[in-house]
Formats: C-alpha cells, sequence, structure tokens
C-alpha cells in the first residue's frame, strides 16, 4: 500500500472516532432531554414530591439539597485543595516525599465513589453519631473531590510563566509574597475552570451519598433559616436526598405510580444543571483570563 | 575606581557538574561589564549568582565569596530580600507584569511598603523617565503593559528595577529579542544610567559589549579566561582562545 492511500484512510478513520464519540454525546444528551423537558415545570421544580397515592409534585428539595450539599462540599474542598496545590506546586522539592504524596493522591483519585460513601458511612455518619446527614455527604464528597482540587489548582500554578515569578523574586519580594501578588492572579482563571468542573462532578455524585447524606429527605419549611432546626433547609445535620441519588432511587424502588415521569425529569434537570456548570466553567475561566491578563 | 563587587575563588556545581572554576575578578562602580562568550559557558550562572537567584534552583552549591560592598552575599545571615532591592535584574525576555503599566512600576516600592498615591506618581515620572519610557506612554500609563512593543516593555522592565531603588543593575542578553533599534535605545540608556548604577551585563553580541562597556570578562566552559578593559580586550587579547572567539572562529 503507498503512504499517499495509508495516509487518507487514517485521516478517515479518525474523523469516523471523532464523529463516533460526538454522536454518543448528541444521542445521549437529546434522549435525556426529550424524555424529561416536558415533565419540568414551575411545579417540578418548586414544590415537594406528592404522596405515594398521588404522585405528582416536584423535587424542589432535591434540587435544594444538591446546590446546598455543593457549597458546603466546596466550602471544605476549596481551603484545602488551594493549600495542597501551592504546597505541591511551590513548596514541595523533588525526591521520595513528593513522590509518595503524588501516589497517595493519585490513588485517592481513583477509590471508586461507593467505596468513598462506605468510608464514610463508618468515619462520618457512625463514629461522628451524625447519622446520615449532609455534613456527612458534604466530608464524603470531599475525600473524593480533594485530589481532583489539588491537582487543578498545581497545574494552573505550574503553568503560571516562570519568568512572571522570577521578575516578582527579583524585586526582593518575598515567595509567599510573590504568590499572593503574582502567581495566584495569574493562575486564577485556571483555578476557576477547575473548580467549577469538580463542581458538576459533585453535583451529579450518586454512589458516595447512599450511605452518607442518605436517601429521604424531611419535610422542610422554606421559611425556617434557623440552621439548627431539624426541618429548616439549611439545618446540615438533617439527611438529605439529592437529585442524584433521587433518580437512582424512584428508579430503583419507589412504587409511585409516575415514577419513570420524575426520574426522566429529574435526570434532565440534572444533565442542564451539569452543563450550566460545564459552560460556565469555560466562559468565566476566559472572561477572568481577559480580565486579568488585560489582554483586549 | 572603587571594587563594587569584589569575587574571590568562586565556584558553583549542579550536582556533581561543576559550572564556574575559581572565578578571581572585581567589578568596578558606576561601569559596565560585560561578559561574553558562547552559549554554556556559564556567563549567565554567574550573573544569577551575583543576586542568588540561582538559589531557586535545587542542588546548586557554591564555594567562594562575591563581595558587594564588602559584604559577602553568601553569608549565612545574608537576607535575601534585602541583597535583591539592591541588586535589580532585568531578563533576557521582558517579562511586564500583566497589570497596567502604572501598577508595574510600583509592584516594588507597593510591596516595600509605599502606599502613597503621590510618592507612587513621582516614583512613577521619575523612573520612567529615567529609562527613556515617559514620553511615549506618559497618556497612557492605565494602558496593559503587555500591550507595549518588545523594546518598550523591556525599558518598562527597567523601570520597574529603577522603581526599588537599587545600585546594581544586572542585565541577562536584555536586547537578544530585540529588533536593532530597540536595542540602539537600550543601549543610549545603559550608558546614561551607567552616571548612577553599578551594570552587569551578559551579551551574545560582541560589537555591542565593546559600544556600552568599560571592562569585559570572557567565559568559556565555566572559567574566566580573560578580563580586561574592553577596548584592550579585544583590540589585544592576551589569550589565544580569546582571540580566536573574537575572530568569529568558534562561538
Amino acid at each position: 500500500m503507498n503512504a499517499k492511500l495509508t495516509d487518507r484512510i487514517a485521516t478517515i478513520c479518525f474523523y469516523l472516532i471523532a464523529f463516533l464519540i460526538l454522536s454518543v454525546l448528541a444521542i445521549l444528551i437529546g434522549f435525556i432531554l426529550y424524555q424529561g423537558l416536558h415533565v419540568i415545570d414551575w411545579t417540578f421544580i418548586t414544590q415537594p414530591p406528592g404522596s405515594i397515592l398521588t404522585g405528582g409534585g416536584g423535587v424542589a428539595p432535591q434540587l435544594f439539597n444538591s446546590f446546598y450539599l455543593l457549597v458546603l462540599t466546596m466550602l471544605i474542598t476549596i481551603p484545602i485543595g488551594l493549600g495542597g496545590g501551592i504546597y505541591m506546586a511551590e513548596y514541595a522539592k523533588p525526591g521520595k516525599w513528593t513522590q509518595m504524596i503524588r501516589l497517595s493522591i493519585e490513588v485517592l483519585s481513583s477509590l471508586p465513589s461507593i467505596v468513598v460513601g462506605l468510608f464514610g458511612l463508618l468515619l462520618f455518619v457512625q463514629l461522628t453519631g451524625w447519622g446520615f446527614s449532609l455534613l456527612s455527604g458534604a466530608l464524603a464528597l470531599s475525600v473524593f473531590n480533594l485530589p481532583l482540587m489539588v491537582r487543578v489548582v498545581e497545574q494552573a500554578i505550574s503553568a503560571v510563566p516562570k519568568e512572571q515569578t522570577e521578575a516578582s523574586l527579583a524585586l526582593g519580594v518575598t515567595h509567599w509574597q510573590t504568590i499572593m501578588k503574582v502567581i495566584l492572579p495569574a493562575a486564577l482563571p485556571g483555578i476557576i475552570t477547575g473548580f467549577i468542573l469538580a463542581s458538576g462532578r459533585v453535583f451529579g455524585e450518586a454512589a458516595a451519598l447512599l450511605f452518607t447524606a442518605g436517601m429521604t429527605s424531611p419535610v422542610l419549611d422554606f421559611t425556617n433559616w434557623d440552621p439548627s432546626s431539624p426541618t429548616s433547609p439549611l439545618n446540615p445535620l438533617r439527611p438529605a436526598s439529592t437529585l442524584a441519588v433521587h433518580i437512582w432511587k424512584i428508579n430503583s424502588e419507589s412504587i409511585v405510580s409516575d415514577a419513570s415521569k420524575i426520574a426522566a425529569g429529574s435526570s434532565a434537570l440534572l444533565i442542564i444543571g451539569v452543563l450550566i456548570f460545564n459552560l460556565s466553567a469555560r466562559f468565566l475561566g476566559q472572561w477572568f483570563y481577559k480580565k486579568l491578563t488585560s489582554t483586549r | 575606581m572603587t571594587a563594587k563587587i569584589e569575587v574571590h575563588d568562586f565556584n558553583l556545581f549542579y550536582g556533581k557538574n561543576q559550572a564556574l572554576h575559581d572565578l578571581n575578578f572585581q567589578l568596578n562602580e558606576r561601569e559596565v561589564t560585560a561578559f561574553i562568550g558562547p552559549s554554556g559557558c556559564g556567563k549567565s550562572t554567574f550573573l544569577r549568582s551575583i543576586n542568588r537567584m540561582n538559589d531557586l534552583i535545587p542542588n546548586v552549591k557554591v564555594r567562594g565569596q562575591i563581595k558587594i560592598d564588602q559584604q559577602n552575599v553568601y553569608d549565612p545571615h545574608q537576607d535575601l530580600v534585602e541583597l535583591r532591592k539592591h541588586v535589580g535584574m532585568v531578563f533576557q525576555q521582558p517579562n511586564p507584569f500583566p497589570l497596567s503599566i502604572y501598577d508595574n512600576v510600583v509592584y516594588g516600592p507597593r510591596i516595600h511598603g509605599i502606599s502613597k498615591k503621590a510618592e507612587l506618581n513621582e516614583i512613577v515620572e521619575r523612573t520612567l523617565k529615567q529609562a527613556n519610557l515617559w514620553d511615549e506612554v506618559k497618556d497612557r500609563l492605565d494602558a496593559p503593559a503587555l500591550g507595549l512593543s518588545g523594546g518598550q516593555q523591556q525599558r518598562l522592565v527597567i523601570a520597574r528595577v529603577l522603581a526599588i531603588q537599587p545600585d546594581i543593575i544586572l542585565m541577562d542578553e536584555p536586547a537578544s529579542a530585540l529588533d536593532p533599534i530597540s536595542t540602539e535605545r537600550l543601549e543610549e540608556l545603559i550608558i546614561q544610567l551607567k552616571e548612577s548604577y553599578t551594570i552587569v551585563i551578559v551579551t551574545h553580541n560582541m560589537q555591542q559589549a565593546q559600544r556600552i562597556s568599560d571592562q569585559t570578562a570572557f567565559f568559556l566552559n565555566g572559567y574566566v579566561v580573560e578580563f580586561a578593559q574592553t577596548q584592550r580586550l579585544f583590540q589585544q587579547p592576551t589569550q589565544q582562545k580569546t582571540a580566536e572567539y573574537i575572530a568569529g572562529q568558534f562561538g
């Protein structure tokens, strides 16, 4: 076979693979939206689920739980992730110790989320005595999310040109001041993009939550903003089923008459949420980059 | 001429590789000293030893002394922040921060504790005038520094260095990324700055060394082969290798 023909065949193959990936995604999202979009209306996103007998209602508590859990998780992971990433990129010296940390991060990130969930059940649910709670769920998700955060921050910092760092150090500026004034601002767009992408992952996670945040929500009173009250949506020690967990539960064990409809609607809602996270990550990242580098 | 920087038996190692061998010479105050030599001969490495930028590289070890105003910069008590405030550095690639022109100049002074607007304004005007950039940018100090041309960026970086009031300025091939006209303006600037500052410049360009420097050191494979008055070194080199290098036989 001659080289030109091989080249042409290879090119066609790569185009086909690219097309295959695109169409899998398009079919998947198209199917879910087609099934679910017509279920979503104002009632669906603002009302709690109806009773088992009547069916109907919505997924308001689950939707709220998903966002609230995300906020709690991020409150825990952002400071630790930033600190870990800065350490890995700026302070860790090559050697056995750093290698071990890197290996640990990799192992942690490859743990199946159901295993993280079981670990959370032992540690954050039983040992602490909190029972199924938002806080236990947030801690389990943090375990699952931290390696990604550390890596995102480390990569964003390593991508800052060395010349910038040197320029600052050569002006008699300390390492810490250089990190705060030069490195972090320059790395911020990458860090924010990474955080939002991680948020999308947390938003859609179910397995790690089954045994930590639980599969039920108490009846919530959305006018009660006292975090210590058991019916308050803000109480971090109450059990909470998120949208993703709700989908799993409805599909596997619910006897509500319109279960499939609710599942379809919830799935569409979840997909829309994750898509928004992904798109806003791109948009915000670029916006911040332009803002901070003052490129025009 | 008083000696500003004295180098005594200075050796530098990257792990087990010795990059600089027994350097001994003096750099005079308010003069320009040029370091010439082929790539990888150690001239930039030595330049970065003066303000201890090599400390950033793991496994670098040094032996011997570099004294600035009789003070050994490798003394264990040496404060790196103080050292680098006295020894400014200009790099090969213009490296302004992605900030406005104004904020680039006041970056150092602000961190070192100057916050009065009037004082900062005065620093910006004075240093940009010193760097021959004021007339080109005075109407757009809030414009992004990255929008300037390469030559302007390099002069801005020099203004940024002048703003921390050093007495020594190290320049690592500052003109190698610039066009001929920008290079000429930069050389004029260096000759002006010599009146108040001690300047050490690494250059690949031998004509440049002859145009701007008072003394020249020829580096080869980590040794200083010849160190002399610039005119003398180029017109009557005493070493065979120097003669071959300036005649363009290698490098």
